[in-house]
């Protein structure tokens, strides 16, 4: 745990306690979880969801898994800037941003085995004779699948490191290169396939947000919720752990995913002009005041940012939050607001429901926290800092 | 450092490979698929319906369907449903207006109609279904379950239009329903029970061509005119007298979605009946054209992953050599 000379490209367990108040209130939220998915296997997934023909998908679809692995971009967001268009500087952040996509695509997989009424069957989308390649579904899930994988491996030297396996740790670095390359490829086919799925919903979902763009769209607002991810991780990190802000990068980080942001708007507005959609933006309906919400706050972390007083903390951290709120609202709005497949159906989210994906957020906190514990994920700090701090 | 100019030419690479698959026209765009040529379905003419319901506990019976209590004004009553569910594969339900004296009027009047599967041409649970648990048969054009394939993502009762995959959820073992005309007991010389069991012949079973033949004899006589019509199937020697209905023009299913294997006609406006009113195009047509654009045999995204991996290869290696070799890697 002692810190090199370069400490930028030198990892560290942080160390400390793991039984502190958060993260007991933590465990007791992942019990609670657990209750609730009890019952859900005893007695069917309508004793604890909401969820019912006009909306069979609900919260642990779009919440754990359109969502959350949309926040689970950080990962290869972050890998791209590093590796593919730089080299190396972006390394301090690099961990922490894989371990929060790993994660969240962990999380994403599992809430999807409790989601589908037939668990054990989950096996078929994998088989050839069973899998129908046709379907959206099945490039998101085989996608997914493989890159919750290659983060595991991405990954793997921090516990490597952990464990002293040198040998290994080489052998891995060697071929690093092509897991970055596949790291990087497989989130931009299923984050936009999962703007696609929506297309085989036809006319059921508003003409505002049905669009043949969706797959555009949804990758471009992926981008900026991934590094929107990584500095609202960042900042609370080093807040909640009083270590130094990594004020530079993070802030450089924002201005990337305004720009991208950026893109996204002019994409959305012009396929809205293009598809001559845009009067109905205008109309007084609540998906076009669920639409100016998700665009204020897609331009307000723009703005945030511009000029020089965006790399203030405070302002990019806000911009973080306001990008990822953006796309958050984005994704609940296309799923859920705009859609509709017919009279006499509602929806909104039980407690259960909401119990489960709060089980699930809090497992992910939780693992995060005991990980930067017990596994060299932060960058390490000089060596007065480096003892215990909880 | 990361330059501007370098982050961009990569953004623009990844954004590139989606962008000019999905914007520009699809190279691989498919069409709606055609109906196969010995397709079977049915014919249900609205205005010879009674509301009798025969057809809906018939339907229970041939496919095993459980019971379900409803509640009707006036009290609590046994199968009485008033929708489709996870229990219930086929409903009538009834159109009112004002006070519903005139049968098959918009104003004033009354009018019944079906909700069951429509075996679409191009299904959209069909595209949807990410392990084949949705099929349909190419030579019969029935659009069959299979429950031992399904993991019960409900992408299928999400996708289709007109709403009719229903799951069940009160069990740890849930299932699809949907009606599947019967097709378990096509082997046995018999065939949907709704239409087997239909006293007026509203409901109709036959090949499709032949249905769409006798939509044509009822159009082309003047409403009000006295004709015969077969009831069960077509071609079944049993038939009935009645007087033609006046129907709107529009046959529903011929076009919808690509058209579908159950073709509806009515006395008054299908939207009056909560039938979705819905574009040509098959939304199944539309979803797997993209998809097909964008990884038509896998080329984009390898060209991609190539020239990622080149980059990342570039950018990993002088950084090894540089420094001490435990000091650099993620």
């Amino acid at each position: 745990m002692t810190a090199p000379a370069r400490p930028n490209d030198q990892t560290a367990p942080i160390g400390g306690r793991l039984v502190t108040p958060v993260t007991a209130v933590l465990g007791l939220l992942v019990g609670i979880m657990l209750v609730v998915l009890a019952v859900r296997f005893v007695r069917g997934i309508g004793a604890v969801t909401n969820l019912n023909d006009g909306y069979p998908w609900g919260l642990w679809i779009v919440w754990d898994v359109v969502i959350g692995s949309a926040l689970g971009a950080s990962g290869f967001t972050v890998a791209f800037i590093t590796y593919i268009v730089n080299r190396g500087e972006y390394h301090p952040i690099v961990r922490p941003a894989l371990l929060t996509a790993l994660l969240g695509y962990a999380m994403a997989g599992a809430s999807v085995v409790f989601d589908v009424g037939r668990p054990w069957n989950l096996w078929h989308v994998f088989t050839p004779g069973y899998a129908q390649t046709n379907s959206v579904l099945f490039e998101v899930a085989v996608c997914i699948a493989a890159y919750t994988m290659v983060l595991a491996i991405e990954f793997a030297p921090a516990f490597l490191q952990r464990f002293g396996m040198e040998r290994a740790r080489k052998l891995l670095g060697r071929s690093l290169f092509l897991v970055i390359a596949i790291g990087v490829l497989l989130p931009t086919m299923h984050q936009s396939s999962l703007g696609s799925m929506l297309l085989l919903f036809g006319t059921q979902v508003d003409p505002v947000y049905q669009t043949k763009a969706l797959p555009l769209l949804f990758l471009s607002s992926t981008i900026g919720m991934g590094l929107a991810a990584v500095v609202v991780e960042g900042s609370i990190s080093a807040l909640a752990l009083r270590r130094p802000l990594e004020r530079d990068l993070l802030s450089r980080l924002m201005r990337v995913g305004a720009m991208v942001a950026a893109g996204f708007l002019v994409l959305r507005f012009a396929d809205l002009a293009y598809r001559g959609v845009l009067p109905r933006v205008f109309e007084s309906t609540t998906l076009s005041l669920m639409f100016w919400i998700e665009t204020a706050l897609f331009a307000a972390s723009i703005v945030l940012v511009l000029g020089r007083s965006g790399s203030r903390p405070r302002r990019f951290f806000l911009a973080a939050m306001g990008m990822a709120l953006a796309g958050i609202l984005y994704r609940i709005d296309a799923y859920l607001v705009a859609y509709h497949t017919g009279a006499g159906w509602h929806y909104f989210p039980s407690l259960g429901e909401i119990a489960v994906t709060g089980g699930l957020i809090a497992f992910e906190i939780l693992a995060f926290i005991i990980a930067i514990r017990l596994l060299p994920v932060m960058p390490a700090l000089p060596a007065p800092h480096s003892s215990s701090e909880s | 450092m990361l330059s501007r100019r370098t982050l961009l030419k990569g953004l623009a690479g990844g954004a590139g490979a989606v962008a000019v698959t999905s914007i520009a026209p699809p190279a691989e765009a498919r069409t709606n698929h055609p109906m196969p040529e010995h397709a079977i379905g049915l014919l249900y003419d609205g205005t010879l319906c009674i509301g009798c319901r025969a057809c809906i506990s018939a339907c229970k019976e041939a496919n095993g369907m459980p019971a379900e209590q409803t509640e009707l004004a006036g009290g609590n009553y046994w199968d009485a449903p008033l929708d489709i569910s996870g229990k219930t594969l086929n409903v009538i339900k009834a159109y009112r207006e004002g006070n519903a004296t005139h049968k098959d009027k918009a104003i004033d009047g009354f009018a019944f109609t079906k909700v069951s599967c429509m075996h679409c041409n191009d299904p959209s649970c069909v595209s949807a279904c990410p392990v084949s648990a949705m099929t349909k048969d190419p030579v019969t054009g029935i659009v069959h379950y299979d429950l031992d394939a399904c993991i019960g993502c409900r992408y299928c009762v999400a996708a289709c239009p007109f709403n009719i995959p229903r799951a069940t959820y009160d069990t740890p073992s849930p299932k699809i329903s949907k009606c599947q005309l019967c097709a378990h007991r096509l082997g046995e010389g018999r065939y949907a029970a709704c239409a087997e069991v239909c006293p007026t012949g509203a409901t109709l079973f036959g090949p499709v061509i032949d249905l769409k033949k006798e939509i044509e004899r009822r159009r082309s006589l003047a409403p009000g005119t006295k004709t015969s019509f077969p009831r069960g199937k077509i071609g079944s020697g049993d038939s009935h007298i009645a007087p033609v209905g006046e129907y709107v023009p529009q046959t529903y299913g011929e076009k919808e979605i690509g058209g579908t294997q159950v073709l509806h006609l009515s006395g008054v406006p299908f939207e009056l009946l909560d039938k979705p009113a819905l574009p040509d195009e098959s939304p199944a047509a539309a979803s797997e054209s993209l998809q097909h654009a964008i990884y038509n045999r896998l080329i984009a995204p390898i060209g991609f992953l190539g020239a990622l991996a080149l980059l990342a290869w570039r950018h990993m290696r002088p950084a090894r050599q540089a420094t001490p070799p435990e000091g650099e890697e993620p």
